[in-house]
């Protein structure tokens, strides 16, 4: 019989201690198999965030160096600088990026660093207990903001895709979704893209995965799923936001035609 | 190559380093360590695989030399005291993790914004850890532009010896002045492989982490870092005797006020009063031992500093009340003159010589 689903290589065999229904968990098994396929498991070094997230080390079968809170991109800098044959990736929360570390991302972006970023939105601070996040949806109630967001009190959600698209240090920007077997399969080929433009020393690359945290949206695992489809979307499109070298080449088959 | 070179003081860090190693410099412009910053961007990319970078804050440029530095590279940035501060997350995770980098501050007035003058005021901040946590970094203190460059390369190795950040603490005078300077041949870099965060190959994953949830295990990684501490404390002191040897008088001082104190010992040799200087060259480990061993026969020691008395502390530890104290400093970024320095001790001593309290 052909066996059509295990356990990545470089993921390890550990029980995550994700909650049931985290996106975080499917984000990582995503990130080995993509992994495992570039067969790059050797020469890729993971940056973990202070999020829930924090210990991905633990299940990620590859170096890794945890950063402060927020300062992934800039440890992804040093180190792609020095080993830039290897594949650097950070892998961060809402908070962490678009909060403590926005002004870390912002310029590892604006440089066109040759790195990845893994970009977990959950809407909310996961590990510190569901506070608000940059990424808060407008209404959205939080431990932080009891009443639902609003204009006038926490200002609009920030979109990362967006914003970093509109710098012309990025390269590859595209927002994803782990809340459907279709999205989850769209997210493992836009990692999969981001590593391999990585590979061929195109500039920055920015993967934004729409993840469902059930337990901070005191919902369940399938409301979370729903709710990734009905409100997040809305505030965060989903879809390539920028894929300058596909545009490129595009122009040259057009220039041959 | 070798020959005697008039350098800046900022320049002479940065020549130095590079012929350390460094191969990896991040930064983020700020008086009165500037020429540090542009030595750098000019000098570090001469040599094969030098990167610098002039990163968004100092937050960031610590974060950079810690990913480099953990993925093996010799790596350094520097700042002035306000840059400082926001540098003491980085500090503080790379001694967690036990990452080698050195950390040069050129001090400047505080607190706050401060002014752009030369003071100490920095010493506590870089002796006591500086950041949150059981933590300490081996800090140097030269004097002249030649010790800064011995002391650059030297803290390179120190980085490496103890797998810990080293700062190097100098002020806006001599981060300026220029002297001529001999620099030495550095020693062969000697740091394990197994240390360098750098793709797991065909190979077990390597992790370098800061959070250990668990209490007792990070109570054990906080005894294996004190552990490490000690020997530092039992191996690395360092110092200057000047004049010392028929002192009535021993002053206490570094970096710059080193110097005044020099100059004012001079003119009060020739006025016939014996006052000699015991200096500081780690200002962490302090040279406890080194300092205590003088008080068998200096009675009186006054501690003069830049700033409103933070040495004294450890002066005092040293001293465990085996000679009088007194203490001269001036804060703000002003750099007391030799006479100014010499007629404080003439007064309180000489004239006096009765016990003399701070300020
Ligand atoms: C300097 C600093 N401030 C605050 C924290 C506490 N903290 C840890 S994770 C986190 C937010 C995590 O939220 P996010 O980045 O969205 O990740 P998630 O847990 O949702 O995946 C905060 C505030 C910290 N570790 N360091
Ligand atoms: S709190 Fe949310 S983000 Fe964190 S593990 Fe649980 S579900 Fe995942
Ligand atoms: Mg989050």
């Amino acid at each position: 019989m052909k066996k059509i689903f295990s356990r990545p290589k470089s993921l390890k065999d550990a029980p995550f201690h994700y909650c049931p229904g985290c996106g975080h968990s499917i984000a990582h098994r995503l990130i080995c198999e993509v992994i495992d396929e570039l067969d790059i498991r050797g020469i890729a070094i993971g940056v973990p965030p202070a999020g829930c997230a924090v210990l991905a080390y633990n299940y990620l079968d590859i170096d890794m160096i945890e950063s402060p809170h927020g300062r992934g991109p800039a440890m992804a800098t040093g180190i792609k600088r020095m080993l830039p044959d290897r594949v650097v990736f950070s892998y961060q929360g809402d908070g962490d990026l678009a909060a403590i570390g926005i002004a870390e991302s912002f310029h590892a972006a604006n440089r066109g660093e040759n790195i990845t970023v893994i970009f977990i939105n959950n809407a909310v601070y996961g590990m510190t207990g569901g506070q608000l996040a940059p990424t808060t949806t407008m209404g959205q109630r939080t431990t932080t903001s009891p009443l639902g967001r609003t204009r006038e009190l926490e200002g609009y959600p920030v979109q990362v895709c967006e914003l970093l698209s509109g710098l012309r240090g990025t390269t590859y920007i595209e927002r994803c979704a782990v809340n459907t077997p279709a999205n989850i399969m769209k997210t493992r080929r836009a990692i999969k893209k981001a590593f391999e433009y990585q590979m061929d020393n195109k500039g920055f690359t920015l993967v934004e995965i729409l993840s469902p945290c059930p337990t901070n949206w005191k919902m369940s695992s399938v409301e979370a799923c729903k709710w990734i489809s009905d409100v997040m979307t809305k505030e965060f499109p989903l879809g390539v936001m920028k894929d300058i070298p596909s545009a490129q080449e595009k122009k040259a088959v057009a220039a041959h035609d | 190559m070798n020959d005697k070179q008039l350098m800046a003081g900022n320049h002479v860090i940065g020549e130095a380093a590079i012929r350390a190693g460094c191969r990896f410099y991040a930064g983020y412009p700020i008086t009165p360590q500037n020429e540090l910053c542009e030595y750098m961007s000019e000098h570090i990319r001469e040599v094969k695989g030098g990167v610098f970078i002039q990163s968004e804050s100092e937050i960031a440029a610590v974060n950079m030399v810690a990913g480099a530095a953990a993925s093996g590279a010799r790596a350094m940035t520097s700042s002035s005291s306000p840059g400082i501060s926001l540098k003491q997350e980085g500090i503080s995770s790379m001694a967690a993790s036990e990452i080698p980098a050195l950390v040069v501050n050129i001090m400047r007035g505080g607190p706050g914004l401060g002014n752009i003058r030369p003071t100490q005021g920095d010493y506590f901040q870089a002796t006591r850890g500086g950041g949150h946590g059981d933590y300490r970094t081996i800090v140097l203190a030269p004097t002249t532009c030649q010790e800064m460059a011995d002391l650059t390369m030297d803290a390179f190795d120190l980085a490496d010896r103890y797998r810990n950040p080293v700062v190097l603490l100098a002020d806006g005078m001599m981060g300026q002045m220029m002297e001529p300077v001999v620099f030495k041949e550095p020693k062969p870099r000697n740091y394990s492989e197994a240390y360098m965060m750098r793709g797991a190959g065909s190979g077990k994953s390597q992790i370098i982490r800061g959070l250990i949830l668990d209490q007792l295990e990070l109570e054990e990684h906080n005894w294996k870092l004190a552990r490490k501490y000690n020997i530092i404390r039992q191996n690395e002191t360092r110092c200057e005797l000047f004049q010392i040897d028929d002192a009535q008088v021993g002053i206490v001082a570094y970096g710059t006020a080193a110097r005044v104190a020099k100059g004012a010992i001079k003119r009060m040799k020739g006025a016939g009063m014996n006052v000699g200087l015991f200096r500081p060259i780690t200002l962490w480990p302090f040279p406890e031992r080194e300092l205590r061993k003088l008080s068998e026969k200096i009675k009186y020691f006054l501690v003069f500093e830049m700033n409103l008395g933070q040495m004294i502390d450890d002066v005092r530890l040293a001293l465990q009340g085996f000679a009088e104290i007194g203490f001269f400093g001036r804060p703000g970024g002003v750099v007391p003159t030799p006479v100014e320095l010499a007629n404080i001790i003439d007064q309180r001593y000489f004239k006096k010589n009765g016990p003399i309290s701070r300020g």
